[in-house]
């Protein structure tokens, strides 16, 4: 049989060992970092505001885990700049499986989103909105 | 096509009583039950999770519905006469598969395996344990005995303590005759790891327990439905397990327990149906095991229970171990043929029906999603072992598990879907 597959089509595959924007930015306005506990996925995202401290400049990532995890943070940090900081918040499940392409199935959901929720809960934490070390997803049961 | 020998057990014949074997995979999952759009033959490999069902047992299931179903000890009428009859036989049944031979009073039915593990932790533990008693376990417990007596321990002020497990997955002996000493009093121990696939020396560890006047329990989750198992050769005080694993309904497990210790144990639920006489300052007690057996129990699933007995004493459990060890084996072997898949435990001629592995450079969440498309279903994740996983040093892994119905040919079909994953991120 051919090597086709649902989930793992070229784009997140291409995205997945060719990761953009991977490694960390000089000077960030803030980073942060996030898991999900129960896939061992890790993912750090900096992100550098313009003058306006509202509009994102630049994005990048580093990071370790499941191709999902990894081909969504990559994509991110390319659909991010140029967005607010407010769009970013408006941010949701459906807008990433739009810009993944693919169906994702429910129990890699979690995979998927883990980027996005770093990049939302860092610019919170710099807003001053919540307070907290690291985000960690919801611990499945496996 | 390998040449293939034939079976310890009639595979064919065992598969014609399970529907769901036939089925497809691939479509729409929101819609469960309703399977137009499949089309992927299903290849089930995740029976450490559950097993499935046969038709014997879902038509003792229906048969008590339609004929029978009633409250259990309550009504003098006729239809609850006869399914406590049933319901009471089934913990003999049961009783009888284990080798208990104290029968019902030694088998307390439970929702599942993890429920029997907690009802002696707060039955007995709650009461037992305190500041300077230590429960022993292995570093390759389910989370099901780990966790529970581990915040039991934080409750008492009592310790925990882990057998180490060697480089080959095997309990290292030595290390538990140094932790089991005279502060011991529980000895909680996994007789088939579901991670390791390691078959522990229970009747060893039991033997130590009892020399230092501790308990010995044993968690038959993974045993029980793949190997004759007698409770009393291994002289466990406590063992126990789930039917879900074993051909059996989901909501119904056991507690076996030895006689004199369940008579001794306060009860862990209060209610109906456990007590013998109440007044409203005070209550007493009902025999065993019904002690332990408060409100309306699983009737239908004890029913069902008795029945996935019944269909595994028919196929032979001597039978079902040669099969599973089989089946072990040959994925074993065909797993080793890759440089870049690494597989936890001992070797493939010595263990029980499971191989957990990682493939080089694939995450066992995208190898299990890759294999999902094919058909293929297994279990990716920590298993409930998540600090053994921790100590292997992987996040997860990827688990195939076998039961009587498995075949080398899905074995072959789980290595070429593996295959499929490789070339994906090659
Ligand atoms: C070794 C072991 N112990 C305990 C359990 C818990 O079983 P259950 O979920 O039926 O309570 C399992 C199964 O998940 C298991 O494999």
């Amino acid at each position: 049989m051919g090597i086709g597959s649902d989930m793992y089509r070229q784009q997140i595959m291409d995205h997945y060992k060719n990761p953009r924007n991977h490694g960390r930015l000089e000077s960030p306005t803030f980073t942060h970092t996030g898991e999900n506990p129960s896939c061992g996925d890790t993912i750090t995202m900096d992100v550098q505001l313009a003058d306006d401290g509202e509009t994102i400049e630049r994005v990048a990532f580093s990071g370790d885990g499941c191709a999902i995890s990894q081909a969504s943070a990559s994509m991110l940090t390319q659909r991010l700049p140029g967005t607010t900081l407010s769009e970013l918040e408006a941010m949701d499940t459906d807008d990433i499986t739009e810009m993944l392409g693919v169906d994702i199935s429910p129990m890699r959901i979690k995979c998927a989103v883990l980027a996005r929720q770093v990049a939302q809960d860092g610019a919170k934490i710099h807003d001053g909105e919540i307070e907290i070390e690291q985000t960690k997803t919801e611990d499945g049961d496996d | 096509m390998r040449v293939q020998e034939s079976y310890p057990v009639d595979v064919d014949a065992i598969r014609a009583d399970f529907p769901i074997l036939q089925r497809k995979v691939g479509g729409d999952i929101s819609t469960p039950g309703e399977h137009d759009d499949d089309d992927t033959p299903l290849v089930y490999l995740d029976n450490a999770a559950t097993s499935h069902t046969p038709e014997q047992v879902v038509d003792a299931i229906v048969d008590y519905y339609h004929g029978y179903n009633s409250n259990v000890h309550r009504g003098i009428h006729h239809l609850s006469q006869e399914a406590s009859v049933a319901y009471e036989n089934a913990h003999d049944r049961v009783a009888e598969f284990i080798g208990a031979s104290g029968g019902r009073e030694e088998v307390v039915f439970t929702k599942n395996t993890t429920e029997s593990m907690n009802l002696v932790a707060y039955a007995w533990g709650l009461d037992e344990l305190g500041p300077g008693d230590s429960v022993v376990m292995t570093e390759m417990e389910h989370h099901a005995s780990l966790v529970t007596w581990q915040q039991i321990a934080k409750k008492t002020g009592a310790e925990v303590r882990y057998i180490r497990v060697d480089d080959d997955g095997r309990l290292d002996m030595e290390h538990a005759k140094e932790l089991i000493d005279d502060s011991t009093k529980m000895v909680s121990v996994v007789h088939v790891s579901n991670t390791l696939g390691t078959v522990n020396p229970v009747a060893e560890l039991a033997d130590m327990a009892h020399e230092v006047g501790a308990y010995a329990f044993v968690d038959g989750a993974q045993s029980v439905p793949t190997r004759p198992v007698d409770v009393e050769a291994i002289d466990a005080d406590f063992f126990a397990f789930s039917g879900h694993k074993m051909c059996g309904p989901t909501g119904i497990g056991a507690l076996y327990g030895k006689r004199d210790i369940l008579d001794e144990m306060q009860p862990y639920l209060y209610g109906g149906e456990m007590i013998r006489s109440v007044t409203y300052e005070d209550s007493t007690w009902e025999d065993l095991p019904w002690k332990f057996e408060a409100g309306t129990p699983p009737i239908a699933q004890g029913v069902g229970f008795a029945a996935a007995v019944d269909y595994l004493d028919d196929i032979g459990m001597e039978n079902v171990q040669a099969h599973e060890e089989l089946l072990a084996e040959y994925a074993y072997d065909r797993l080793t043929e890759f440089d870049d898949i690494e597989i936890y435990g001992p070797p493939g001629d010595d263990r029980g029906g499971l191989v957990a592995f990682n493939l080089d450079s694939v995450h066992a969440h995208d190898l299990s999603s890759i294999l999902n498309e094919q058909g293929v279903a297994i279990r990716a994740g920590d298993h409930c072992t998540q600090p053994l996983h921790d100590k292997l040093g992987v996040a997860a892994s990827t688990r195939a598990s076998f039961y009587i119905y498995n075949t080398r040919e899905e074995i072959d079909a789980l290595v070429d879907a593996i295959d499929t994953a490789r070339e994906l991120f090659a």
